[in-house]
């Protein structure tokens, strides 16, 4: 069984999920990610990979098991919840920018109200993503004036805000037009680089491939296959995988 | 293979028909086929008839000279003498007559005050104070017994001066609950879901009239002997609960529509519920709802005139007192309807203005 470790930042054991009664989206996952490991999560429509990473940061509830993260088990306890949640970014398909406060607004504000930082100190920071991610001179626009690309970049830059330990991405580039995958892509990469906890559900193999230690595959709310990139995408183990690989790598 | 394409001249073509000016205007817009011209036949004939005599009746012909012998004269029209006559009673109500500068200085306080809270130079914290002193000297300056000035009861408070403070007191007080019953209605913890759904069912299953009553008539029989809550607190609470049933939901429409991804978002990024609400949902859901809410507040003001039914005379119910006690201007009631409508669309003209004012200013961040 799993046991917990110094290393493991994040423990799933044996954790089960219903959406209502008669839907079982995860089914007894067992999952340790290393700290620094960057991980990409793909797999059908359906097959619970949104719903595994939302649980991480308990935007969704598991109903079985225990969920470990940086020492910290997600229960109801909303302190627990709270600290977590300071830890662990998350960036979302479509965007979930807030439409009504400017894109230095956007980011300076769980800082300010949940970090407690004096909003110049906030704003300086906030600054500092806003080049990472290198779109500065855009903050002090709204989000729906940027394009698609942009909004995602300043999503990121707001993850990254509250310094998080951990990073999860929930389709980040399905909503975007195809030029603008790149630009996105290429923060991720670079973010990948500096060490941080990835968990990314996509579709994105090229991205796979470029920064993920480990491919997990899932199918029907459970973990199928999981391997290094090279492995899974050159040599597929279950009938499933291949033939999924085959549909998203048919053409 | 591509076609070459060879240059060819355009020829000079006559400029399209002039669509500016007011012939065209006229012919596209008025006359622009048989339905149309039939339309604007029937209606300008209509118009035709009826805009002269109303004019003739109400200014050509009509008389301001406060004396009903000379209204009652043969050929005049309209007896805006009666105006004349009983203006400071339509306007306070049963206010004693030689102290009736108080109530005026106290609506036109209420008024300033108004006006400033609507204007964003004066959208900053000390706005609060303002609203505390300014209401303070309303009520000092109406209820009296201070500073020497002679007390007042607040059964002979009436007019437009009630109209007023009953409105703004029940505004100001209805929009806060309004948002926590909203609140209530979406909330996980079921004891306040069902609170909050009961009290807005069962509030908007009786007519104001029966919460008025209710509030002035059967409220004291529960309350212990001696004590005595004055009927005019009793009307402003029922009155702000009723409107804030009603503004309840029309919040709640905008909570509905808020997308789920801005909680989650701000949930991921470790805002408490209180926060994710202030910050981020009820900043967006008031905004979707500006008209519905203005609509409420326009129909709040007035609703304030069902207040006569307990025997509070606001300015339909003093327009009332005024005309029905004096046999010589009874028959003129008309001249006197039209003269509070004249009042109550200033204010409920400015209202929905202002509300598009508003409209314009949250949907700036929606300007691409």
């Amino acid at each position: 069984m799993t046991t917990q470790n110094q290393d493991n930042i994040i423990v799933f054991d044996k954790v089960n999920k219903w959406y209502g009664n008669s839907f079982h989206v995860l089914r007894d996952i067992n999952l340790n990610v290393r700290r620094g490991e960057r991980i990409v999560v793909c797999g059908p429509s359906g097959s619970g990979k949104s719903t595994l990473i939302r649980c991480i940061n308990r935007l969704e509830e598991h109903q079985e098991g225990h969920l470990i993260v940086d020492g910290t088990e997600l229960t109801d306890d909303v302190k627990a919840i709270d600290k977590i949640r300071k830890e662990v970014g998350m960036v979302f398909q479509q965007f979930n920018l807030f439409p009504h406060l400017t894109v230095l607004e956007n980011l300076t504000l769980s800082p300010m109200y949940v970090g407690k930082m004096p909003k110049k100190e906030a704003e300086e920071k906030a600054m500092l993503q806003l080049k990472r991610v290198r779109i500065a001179e855009q903050a002090g626009k709204y989000p729906l004036q940027l394009s698609g690309g942009q909004q995602q970049r300043v999503a990121i830059a707001r993850a990254l805000c509250l310094t998080p330990k951990i990073m999860l991405f929930d389709e980040p580039t399905s909503a975007l037009d195809p030029e603008m995958i790149k630009e996105v892509l290429d923060v991720m990469v670079e973010m990948a680089n500096q060490g941080i906890t990835m968990i990314c559900v996509t579709h994105e193999m090229g991205f796979a491939k470029a920064v993920a230690d480990r491919v997990i595959f899932m199918d029907q709310g459970q973990i199928v296959e999981q391997n290094t990139p090279h492995e899974f995408f050159n040599n597929p183990q279950t009938d499933r995988s291949k033939d999924f690989l085959s549909k998203i790598l048919g053409h | 293979m591509a076609e070459t394409t060879i240059f060819k001249f355009s020829p000079a073509r006559p400029a399209p028909v002039n669509t500016e000016g007011l012939i065209p205007w006229v012919k596209s817009n008025l006359f622009a086929n048989w339905q149309s011209a039939l339309t604007t036949l029937v209606v300008g004939g209509l118009l035709l008839f009826y805009v002269p005599q109303f004019i003739n009746w109400a200014i050509l012909t009509a008389t301001t000279v406060p004396n009903a012998d000379a209204c009652r004269a043969e050929g005049v029209g309209a007896c805006w003498g009666v105006i004349t006559e009983k203006y400071r009673l339509i306007i306070f109500g049963r206010y004693p007559f030689e102290e009736q500068w108080r109530p005026l200085v106290a609506t036109l306080l209420m008024v300033a005050l108004l006006v400033m809270s609507c204007t964003r130079v004066f959208w900053k914290k000390w706005l609060i104070a303002v609203w505390v002193v300014v209401l303070a000297a309303f009520f000092i300056l109406m209820y009296g017994g201070l500073f020497g000035l002679s007390e007042v009861q607040t059964d002979r408070w009436g007019g437009l001066p009630l109209t007023i403070m009953l409105a703004t007191l029940s505004i100001v007080f209805c929009f806060p609950i309004a948002i926590c019953v909203a609140l209530g209605r979406r909330s996980n913890l079921p004891a306040i879901r069902t609170f909050c759904t009961i009290y807005v069912e069962l509030i908007r299953g009786v007519p104001l009239i029966s919460v008025l009553f209710m509030a002035s008539f059967m409220f004291p029989l529960f309350m212990p002997a001696g004590v005595t809550i004055d009927v005019l607190i009793r009307v402003l609470v029922g009155v702000t609960l009723f409107a804030a049933a009603y503004m309840a939901e029309v919040i709640r429409g905008g909570l509905q529509a808020m997308p789920k991804g801005q909680a989650e978002a701000a949930a991921s990024l470790g805002l408490s519920y209180w926060q994710t609400q202030f910050k981020i949902i009820l900043p967006q859901a008031l905004a979707m709802v500006v008209p519905g809410i203005m609509n409420n507040f326009i129909g709040l003001f007035k609703d304030t005139s069902l207040v006569y039914i307990v025997s509070l005379y606001e300015l339909t119910g003093s327009l009332g007192l005024a005309l029905n006690s004096d046999a010589d201007w009874r028959p003129y009631k008309l001249e006197g309807y039209l003269f509070i409508v004249a009042i109550y669309f200033a204010f409920c003209f400015a209202m929905s203005r202002y509300s598009l004012w508003i409209e314009k200013q949250v949907n700036k961040s929606k300007l691409r």
